[in-house]
């Protein structure tokens, strides 16, 4: 079982989890959820104009992930519909656009599905450099922005009229959330990114008593899922990016019942 | 800058007289930008921590907030207070910087450290976050004054809690604890004491005032709720769009503006002298004569446009 396209997945995945810890926990408390899936959805578009432009993936990803996220930022001010319904509306439409894109592509066939769901047991050992590299600046970055992140993050007015520079300090946040979310296509896909993000922070937050440990938490349960949805995918010949989500929902549901029967009590 | 600070608490006694002699005790405004430009008279003040000019906030086309001016300073308590509706929060969040204003400007001194007590603060139960943890995020404090200070502000049992484990009440102290650990410079409240009951309320006005004298900071309070806030204020600003008046808290219970903002029952339970009206304020909020206004509502217009 453990040969090496298999070994490649799982570093891939367990490195991917730990960068994503922060960035998935920061999402769910500043409700970003929704914004995180329309600039993953979007970064399709970013697929098809680096092939077309025989560009480098992750790169053209990157940038068009920050360009419709500062887009979205700048829409989210006008206040006539609440910036959910714009998410709602334009998730749909940049996935639209973006598998328009890639099949008008000429040239060879591109493999849809996987830009779609990931390709987890596809991943190189330049991927994995990426993921590492990618990574680690998004985690050195996210440690020296900690503490306005959270304090923004806790209360957004106070942290502002205490002097955080919060424009400054949400861009540096996009940008980070854009380049893991290019990084993290690779191993599930447009549609499963924020899956990847999001589904290990909300079975952490029962467990967790402060921030910190949350993120711990967090890349402990994504960790977990990596292995055992690849596990699981390699015994029942399943998906990999599909089935490390199913294993990291499964143990969301399980934490939250558990939260919740422990509260009733 | 000892020099100062006497001078501008003497100001604040006597009814704030100020260098040039014009008399600032109370100043009333009929239009009222061009009235209420006369209290600031339009140069910012170098010696105020905050000062705003000729502030204008334009909404769907509708003027929020025009031509208001303001100054604190340091020692110097400020109540704003207003009608609902009036703009006192909208005040706030241009004078802190979280909005930006379509008219005039605001002018924060150097590092100015501000304390902050939000109207609502809602707490989302998603980030797991105690007490202790939020009153250390909040700044530089050593650990050891959190204990000393949420027993002044009467919540030290919450130390180890959740914050979405607190009552209104206990967050509110509990945000006020914060802002008083960060050692402002000054200190701003938006309608601190909401879900605080009635003798609470008293008590952390105490404290505020006690603290003020202690450490010298500044204070803008702004409250609906009149009568304890009004007897500590150096300074009362009474607004409704725009600077309906403001002064020493007894002159501008007793002015007509106030009185007409705020019903007679609440003018005669600070003080019994009342004097002739000169202008009041129709149910959009427009600022007539008193002649032509004898008929206008005792209370004030919620939320409309002012001519």
């Amino acid at each position: 079982m453990l040969e090496p396209f298999f070994v490649r997945a799982i570093v891939a995945g367990i490195a991917l989890a730990v960068v994503a810890a922060p960035l998935g926990c920061f999402v769910i408390w500043q409700r970003m959820a929704y914004f995180g899936e329309t600039v993953a959805q979007a970064s399709l578009i970013g697929v098809a104009l680096s092939l077309a432009l025989r560009l480098d993936i992750t790169l053209g990803v990157v940038v068009i992930a920050v360009v419709v996220a500062f887009l979205l930022l700048w829409f989210s001010r006008q206040q006539v519909v609440a910036i959910d319904s714009i998410l709602g509306l334009l998730h749909h439409a940049a996935l639209a656009t973006g598998v328009i894109a890639v099949s008008m592509l000429k040239g060879p066939p591109v493999d849809l599905m996987g830009f779609l769901f990931g390709d987890v047991f596809a991943v190189t050992t330049g991927d994995i450099a990426w993921i590492v590299a990618g990574g680690a600046a998004v985690l050195g970055v996210v440690a020296w922005l900690w503490q306005p992140l959270l304090r923004l993050a806790v209360h957004e007015d106070l942290a502002a009229a205490e002097g955080i520079d919060r424009r400054r300090v949400r861009a540096i946040f996009i940008i980070l959330l854009a380049v893991t979310i290019a990084v993290a296509m690779k191993i599930v896909g447009v549609l499963l990114v924020m899956a990847f993000l999001v589904v290990p922070a909300v079975a952490a937050r029962p467990l967790a008593g402060t921030p910190e440990r949350m993120v711990l938490l967090t890349a402990i349960m994504a960790g977990a899922g990596v292995v055992l949805g690849l596990s699981l995918s390699a015994t029942m010949d399943a998906p990999g990016g599909p089935s490390i989500v199913i294993v990291m929902s499964i143990a969301a549901a399980l934490s939250l019942t558990a939260a919740g029967v422990m509260r009733r009590r | 800058m000892a020099d100062q600070d006497v001078r501008a608490a003497a100001a604040a006694a006597n009814a704030r007289s100020h260098d040039d002699g014009h008399d600032r005790g109370v100043t009333c405004s009929q239009g009222c930008a061009a009235h209420a430009h006369e209290e600031s008279l339009g140069a910012i003040d170098p010696t105020a921590l905050i000062s705003a000019r000729d502030l204008g906030l334009v909404r769907n086309g509708r003027d929020l907030l025009d031509g208001i001016d303001l100054d604190i300073r340091k020692r110097e308590i400020v109540t704003l207070i207003g009608p609902n509706g009036a703009g006192k929060t909208t005040l706030v969040r241009l004078l802190l910087g979280l909005e930006t204003p379509d008219r005039g400007e605001v002018r924060r001194q150097k590092n100015l450290r501000i304390g902050y007590v939000p109207q609502r603060f809602d707490v989302d139960s998603v980030i797991p976050m105690t007490v202790e943890r939020f009153l250390k995020l909040g700044g530089q404090a050593p650990v050891s004054r959190i204990g000393a200070i949420l027993d002044e502000v009467g919540a030290s049992h919450t130390r180890q809690q959740q914050l979405s484990q607190l009552s209104g009440g206990e967050l509110q102290r509990v945000v006020l604890a914060r802002a008083l650990l960060r050692d402002p410079d000054l200190l701003v409240l938006d309608e601190p004491v909401q879900g605080v009951d009635y003798t609470g309320e008293a008590e952390l006005y105490n404290l505020i005032a006690r603290l003020r004298d202690e450490r010298g900071f500044g204070v803008l309070l702004v409250s609906h709720d009149l009568h304890i806030v009004m007897a500590r204020s150096d300074r009362v600003v009474c607004l409704n769009r725009h600077v309906c008046c403001s002064g020493v808290p007894e002159t501008v219970a007793q002015h007509p503006a106030y009185v007409r903002l705020f019903g007679t029952e609440a003018a005669r339970a600070f003080a019994v002298y009342r004097h002739h009206h000169d202008h009041s304020h129709d149910i959009a909020g427009a600022a007539h004569s008193a002649d032509e206004a004898a008929a206008s509502a005792r209370h004030a217009p919620k939320g409309n446009e002012r001519a």
